[in-house]
């Protein structure tokens, strides 16, 4: 053995160790993050905090239930017409992958996924709240489902093009015009990964505070109105982290303890989701 | 007779579905063309001046924008510093060296760091992340304060405790794109370098040098991330628009002056102006992205 | 003998610029078994999917010339291509059975075409399934996975499937070729029970099933027709020195 080749495998096992280190740098964060969410979250979750509003400046109790609801009344606005949107442009996109348009959607959906959520916030202020001079529920959906839109075109047209050309053939040998095809056969046999697409433009969105801050804004009362500004479990953390009290403080805790698990469920049954796609897929 | 292929039904399916598909197009002309619109007052007043002008003062209607850029564009290079050797660690272990029974977990686990909300990490930042900065500034040996790159007061919030979380957030873009690169490169190239008698390491040198274009590609994606990330940076970088290249300094970045001004502007110049820096930032992303996604691809096909 | 159910005139087909199939003319005989057989690439599968014209689905796949079934042009500028697939049912190399249960799938046609009451479409799904010989075997567990079916059995819905729609002609391109040698007998002979009631033809390049389930064969060779006649001729005196070359295994 000489001496560089010595050398050779020390800086080989250096650099090999280095990656190693990497990896663990990285989770520590990771793991500090979730230790104190836990910590400090799991503690000031209570009843109150499902079932109360919020009190007012500066006193103690309360809870984020309205913060709660908007969240989930967001959420589903923003899915109800990011998801049929996106998956029949994913449709699209995976039935003509070659014309002129569908390069430009495709190029298009990539810039969106790219565009921070922030600039969105100010496309969807522009459009829904400047008009009619009032932030909105309906306008905070709107901004997460624009953020929801590249996420689902993107799975669907991916895993529409896994789905064996066999299948459209057999369908098509039976008369089923293209359309019919799609709709019944192969957008089905699909689903189970799109599904998990979804999820997970679901868990991004549901995450979101910017772009909500003047679309949705906040709401200190009870209000499920489409057309009446609405709080948010993001936008209600940020600003009692924000704040100078510490019973707030305790509160965002407990909402991004809450958002936390919320993300990982969403992730979790995403896995489930896949899981049984591989399983449906294999014959 | 001759018949070229082309099915009825075809064309009100293909119809149907391609105007929905147009939506995306038009949303995307649509932020480009709305903040031209609501930032014409201020492009009319300042013009090429907004970008230079260093003073930000909404009361006497003065806005010159040029800090915000500074503190985007230098928390983001910052936090590429930092994030990107240990992206490509996480993404050379993960790929080529970790046991096979390692490779799902780790990936996954690095996969949840990125699904943790911007709010998650700016909240556990303020609380947890900042009070260690400080501590960190006040162990800072007071010859080094003579350096401009640790002038000023043991704060806490600022440029260095901005990086770091942004470096944080940035990993697992970079380093779920880069081992997908690494996954494309041919294993021959592995082999070829093996078979010359190539260390461990120098085998991986030249995966990662085949896939050199996509790798920097990943580093792109993860600065383009960095530049538009919004609440975890504007909750610990104490916002504070001067041009310093203190890492101790407070400062401010185009995203946090738009989340914690917009809906305080008062008068329309005042709101044109912070619309013309989003507009900025919607251009530069889509520039860096674009051009991320030219060299994450150019490798794929090769 | 009788009107043909298939008539086949000068058909040429090209993938973009190139010509995969060279002036194809044939009359395929109602109610019998018209074997198609040649080496691989030789054009039979491309024409078998010209029947039907599943060759649409393919960009810049274009054929002229004419193919007339019952006299009417497959090809001709009003033809209804959806209405043309469900009256030709056809079998595919690989079996592709949809995600769905054993009924449904066979009651897939069905119910594009607008279904029917429970009733008829459960007899029409048990019909089916016993017309494909498959009904003994699935009879308990028609609500379960299609893909919980052997590759045999799943050939066999298949089969099922497109018997369902009530088809004239069943076309079938090398329907046993990923099965094992138990499962192509069962099919043998399903086309042998089938054979009385549709005009079939079979995509084959097992020249021993060909001589087996047909009565007449229909020998391609690098795009273009080499010979066609009754399938005893074919294999025991062909007019042709190519047809002799390969049916005697001498190349392909």
């Amino acid at each position: 053995m000489t001496s560089t080749s010595l050398r050779r495998r020390l800086v080989s096992r250096a650099a090999e160790a280095f990656c190693a280190v990497s990896v663990v740098i990285a989770l520590l964060p990771l793991a500090l993050i979730l230790f104190y969410v836990v910590k400090e979250g799991i503690g000031a979750l209570n009843a109150d905090f499902f079932t109360k509003m919020p009190k007012p400046v500066g006193e103690a109790g309360g809870g984020m239930a309205n913060a709660i609801a908007g969240t989930l009344i967001l959420i589903a606005i923003a899915a109800g017409f990011a998801v049929p949107a996106g998956v029949i442009c994913g449709i699209h996109l995976s039935e003509y992958p070659k014309s002129a348009f569908s390069t430009i959607v495709r190029f298009a959906a990539d810039v969106l996924n790219g565009v921070p959520s922030i600039v969105v916030g100010i496309f969807v202020y522009g459009i829904l709240v400047l008009p009619v001079k009032r932030f909105s529920a309906l306008s905070g959906g709107v901004a997460l489902g624009i953020l929801m839109l590249p996420i689902v075109i993107r799975t669907t047209e991916e895993l529409l093009r896994l789905v064996p050309a066999g299948l459209r053939e057999g369908a098509l040998a039976l008369g089923a015009t293209r359309s019919r095809a799609i709709f019944t056969v192969i957008l089905p046999a699909a689903l189970p990964g799109i599904l998990t697409g979804i999820l997970v433009a679901l868990a991004r969105v549901a995450g979101e505070t910017a772009p909500l801050l003047f679309t949705a804004f906040n709401n200190r009362y009870w209000s499920t109105s489409l057309t009446q500004p609405i709080a948010s479990l993001t936008v209600q953390v940020f600003t009692y982290a924000i704040s100078p009290y510490e019973d707030w403080h305790r509160q965002a805790w407990a909402g991004a303890f809450l958002l936390v698990m919320m993300i990982l469920v969403l992730s979790i049954a995403a896995r489930l989701a896949v899981r049984r796609l591989e399983r449906m897929n294999r014959p | 007779m001759n018949t070229t292929f082309k099915s009825r039904d075809d064309r009100g399916f293909r119809i149907g579905t391609g105007a929905i598909a147009a939506l995306v197009l038009l949303v995307v002309l649509g932020i480009g063309f709305e903040l031209t619109r609501q930032s014409l007052l201020s492009i009319a007043k300042f013009g090429f001046g907004f970008w230079k002008g260093t003073t930000w003062d909404p009361v006497s209607g003065e806005f010159g924008a040029l800090p915000f850029i500074w503190g985007t564009l230098y928390s983001a290079l910052l936090a590429l510093l930092l994030s990107t050797p240990i992206a490509i660690g996480i993404a050379v272990f993960i790929s080529e060296l970790s046991p096979r029974a390692l490779r799902q977990p780790l990936t996954y686990l690095t996969e949840l760091l990125a699904a943790i909300p911007s709010i998650v990490y700016g909240l556990w930042g303020v609380f947890v992340l900042v009070p260690a900065v400080r501590k960190l500034e006040l162990m800072t040996p007071e010859s080094w304060k003579k350096i401009p790159l640790f002038k000023g007061p043991p704060l806490g919030v600022g440029m260095l405790a901005a990086a770091l979380i942004l470096a944080v957030m940035v990993i697992p873009l970079t380093s779920s794109v880069a081992r997908e690169v690494l996954k494309n490169v041919p294993s021959t190239q592995r082999e070829a370098a093996y078979a010359l008698g190539a260390t461990r390491w120098e085998a991986i040198r030249i995966a990662l040098g085949f896939g050199r274009t996509g790798i920097i590609g990943a580093i792109m994606l993860g600065f383009g991330r960095a530049l538009g990330e919004t609440m975890a940076v504007t909750m610990v970088i104490g916002n504070n628009p001067q041009l310093s290249a203190s890492l101790f300094a407070p400062q401010y970045t185009m995203a946090a002056v738009i989340a914690n001004e917009f809906s305080e502007a008062a008068d329309e110049l005042y709101l044109h102006a912070l619309i013309e820096i989003g507009l900025l930032l919607f251009i530069i992303t889509i520039i860096v992205n674009l051009i991320s996604r030219v060299m994450v691809r150019s490798r794929r096909t090769a | 003998m009788n009107e043909p159910k298939i008539h086949v005139k000068d058909f040429d087909f090209f993938y973009g610029a190139s010509k995969v199939l060279h002036g194809i003319s044939m009359d395929i005989p109602d109610r019998q078994v018209t074997a198609l057989i040649g080496p691989s690439g030789c054009g039979k599968s491309t024409f078998v999917r010209s029947i039907n014209r599943m060759n649409d689905i393919i960009p810049d796949a274009r054929g002229t010339g004419t193919i007339l079934i019952d006299g009417k042009n497959v090809y001709g500028r009003d033809t209804d291509v959806v209405a043309l697939r469900r009256r030709v049912g056809m079998v595919f190399q690989k079996s592709n059975p949809f995600p769905k249960s054993i009924f449904e799938n066979v009651a897939y046609g069905l119910r594009i075409n607008g279904g029917g009451s429970k009733r008829e479409m459960a007899e029409i799904v048990e019909r089916s399934l016993r017309r494909a010989a498959l009904w003994e075997e699935v009879k308990d567990r028609l609500h379960s996975s299609a893909f919980a079916l052997s590759g045999g059995q799943q050939q066999r819905l298949c089969i099922a499937r497109a018997l369902a729609v009530d088809p004239e002609i069943l076309l079938m391109d090398e329907p046993a070729s990923a099965l094992d040698p138990i499962a192509t007998t069962k099919i043998e002979e399903l086309i042998y029970e089938l054979k009385s009631n549709y005009t079939i033809v079979i995509v084959t390049h097992n020249m021993q099933q060909a001589a087996r389930v047909s009565d007449k064969t229909a020998f391609f060779m690098m795009g273009r027709l080499v010979e066609l006649g009754d399938t005893k001729t074919m294999f025991m005196t062909p007019k042709e020195k190519m047809t002799e070359d390969y049916v005697t295994g001498r190349f392909g």
